[in-house]
């Protein structure tokens, strides 16, 4: 035989055998179909969260006037004045406190997980990070207005429903995720680069602080992301401890709205243009959070978590 | 510049001190909960109707495992149905698995009022289920799919290969191959999913209170309003003049959240232990 005539690379492998004798029955075909199906809801389900928060919410953005909606001041539903900058500020500066709150502890807390503990140390700690995560929005709401709160007041004097509330309990919140983030990503830093520095005559502190977190940085950063996506997400918390007053931020020890809170607040009542332009509210949350997932993955992907 | 001998200490006082300060919030949130929770745990809080005189949490209580089992029995399903797509049946890098994926990753991103206020224009209003039991389970089980998808697809990867070759040298179809081998040996991953679910579908308040409302009453149908314990501490808390029975209600779910803790760590442990032939 020559060598033209036979290919080996065009014999079926085994495992396509496998697959064209079991497409010839009409029970593997549907159950395929099924699968498929299944899979596709996931599909279905983004479109139609799209649609219908779109749908209900660009016209009535469109009847405010996107630029006057998106910039007004001023929301008094009441009078028919929807303008959400005091929210979407609020959304801003509250995440922006939860973040030098919770950021530092949450990287330190990795760091030494990753290494400083004992493995020993490590389990336990791992399951007080995902008691930490496991714990309900509304009992940090509920701590934060019981505990933080009172604690604000007596403090400085104020009413201690305030952005500082807000961001010490998203502080709070978002370390789980930071750290359960952070962690691993510092695990998957080559052990090399650790040992590298020490022969190079840095301390085990040194090491770890100059040369594997720095190389660890893709990681670290997409666990600081998705905290700023769980903070500005989140409702319930900060609603009981923030005051909620539909007015431009004033400083950190008043109350402030949210983008979160303001849909809860008053979805319950609201009609007409007044509901459209909650839902719109929800528009805009939504865009933040979808630019927040889209930097979070191409930080996961370069992290190769 | 400082010395490395300052430095070391310095990082060192650094690294403790935040890692001090993570235990401690833990500690003080869930000690100062429990401290003040326990002694207003009393046997009226577990009677079978709310009354404002008793505010009972039971039928919230109730709710909760109703709506759990609910939420699992849409989301399981279609979740682990996925996941078998993805990692059995699809080829690799087909254009629909990357888009399964992306979306996936989308919703398990989406904050849970997005989720409420979408359960709310969608289920509640154009599906006419109103605020309902049913209109909040199908809304959280949208919510949990991408976690259930994630853990499913881990645990059936981590199936070796040598198990679906020996079941097809068998002679088994790749359905067979699928029910009989793959996902019994990935049961337990599996099932630590399943379990980080209920702690999601537990703790969830903003998702719910639009879609499933806040009615104190165990439901007659699938169609009546209810409130699980989540919204029950919401609703407590925010009307101000039972903070007692507040902070009962948030013992009860702190033990709810450590027990699924306690249940997942336990499956976790089976899967460690679990050999796969080879080792």
């Amino acid at each position: 035989m020559s060598k033209k005539g036979y290919t080996p690379t065009s014999a079926p492998s085994p495992r396509r055998i496998v697959k064209r004798m079991n497409m010839k029955n009409s029970k593997e075909i549907a159950a395929n179909i099924i699968f498929m199906l299944a899979a596709c809801i996931s599909i279905l389900a983004v479109a139609l969260i799209c649609i219908f928060l779109f749908a209900n919410g660009i016209p009535g953005m469109a009847k405010i006037g996107v630029f006057k909606f998106l910039t007004g001041r001023v929301w008094k539903p009441g009078s028919n004045i929807y303008g959400i900058l005091p929210m979407i500020l609020g959304s801003i500066y509250v995440t922006a406190g939860a973040l030098i709150i919770g950021v530092p502890a949450g990287i330190a807390t990795a760091v030494f997980m990753s290494k400083f503990a004992s493995k020993r140390t490590v389990k336990i700690m791992n399951q007080a990070v995902s008691l930490l995560a496991g714990i309900p929005s509304v009992v940090y709401g509920f701590f934060g207005l019981v505990v933080v709160v009172p604690l604000v007041r007596d403090l400085f004097g104020v009413s201690g429903t305030s952005m500082l509330s807000a961001s010490i309990v998203l502080g709070i919140m978002i370390l789980p995720t930071i750290i359960s983030i952070s962690e691993p990503a510092l695990n998957a830093v080559p052990n090399a680069y650790y040992e590298g520095a020490l022969a190079l005559g840095a301390t085990h502190e040194r090491a770890v602080f100059r040369v594997v977190l720095p190389a660890a940085k893709s990681g670290v950063t997409a666990s600081v992301v998705l905290g700023v996506g769980r903070a500005i997400g989140e409702a319930m918390a900060v609603m009981m401890v923030a005051g909620n007053q539909p007015r431009m931020p004033k400083g950190i020890l008043q109350g402030v709205r949210t983008l979160t809170s303001n849909i809860v607040m008053e979805m319950g009542y609201a009609a007409d243009l007044h509901r459209e332009a909650l839902i719109a509210t929800a528009v805009v949350l939504f865009v933040f959070i979808l630019a927040i997932n889209i930097l979070f993955s191409l930080l996961k992907r370069r992290a190769k978590l | 510049m400082i010395s490395q001998k300052k430095e070391a200490v310095l990082i060192k006082i650094l690294v403790y001190s935040g890692t001090v300060l993570t235990l401690a919030i833990l500690v003080s949130v869930v000690g100062y909960i429990l401290f003040k929770g326990i002694p207003n745990i009393s046997p009226k809080l577990f009677e079978w109707k709310y009354t404002t005189e008793n505010v009972s949490l039971f039928p919230a209580l109730i709710n909760t495992l109703l709506m759990t089992f609910l939420a699992l029995l849409f989301a399981a399903p279609l979740g682990i149905f996925a996941a078998v797509y993805l990692t059995e049946y699809a080829r690799k890098n087909n254009r629909l698995v990357k888009l399964v994926r992306i979306t996936a990753e989308t919703l398990s991103g989406i904050p849970s009022i997005i989720y409420g206020l979408f359960g709310l224009l969608f289920f509640v209003t154009a599906l006419k289920l109103r605020m309902s039991l049913l209109s909040g389970a199908l809304t959280l089980s949208i919510m949990i799919l991408p976690l259930i998808m994630r853990t499913t697809e881990e645990a059936l990867i981590a199936v070796p290969v040598e198990f679906r070759e020996g079941s097809y040298g068998l002679g088994a179809g790749r359905l067979r191959t699928v029910f009989k081998v793959v996902i019994p040996s990935a049961t337990p991953g599996i099932l630590s999913g399943i379990i980080l679910s209920i702690g999601r579908i537990v703790g969830e308040t903003a998702a719910l209170i639009y879609t499933a409302g806040t009615v104190a009453e165990i439901p007659g149908s699938l169609f009546d309003s209810v409130r699980t314990l989540s919204v029950h501490m919401y609703a407590l808390s925010s009307e101000g003049f039972y903070i007692n029975e507040a902070y009962a209600t948030a013992v009860v779910l702190l033990v709810i959240v450590a027990g699924i803790n306690i249940l997942s760590a336990y499956v976790a442990k089976r899967i460690g232990r679990r050999t796969y032939g080879k080792n």
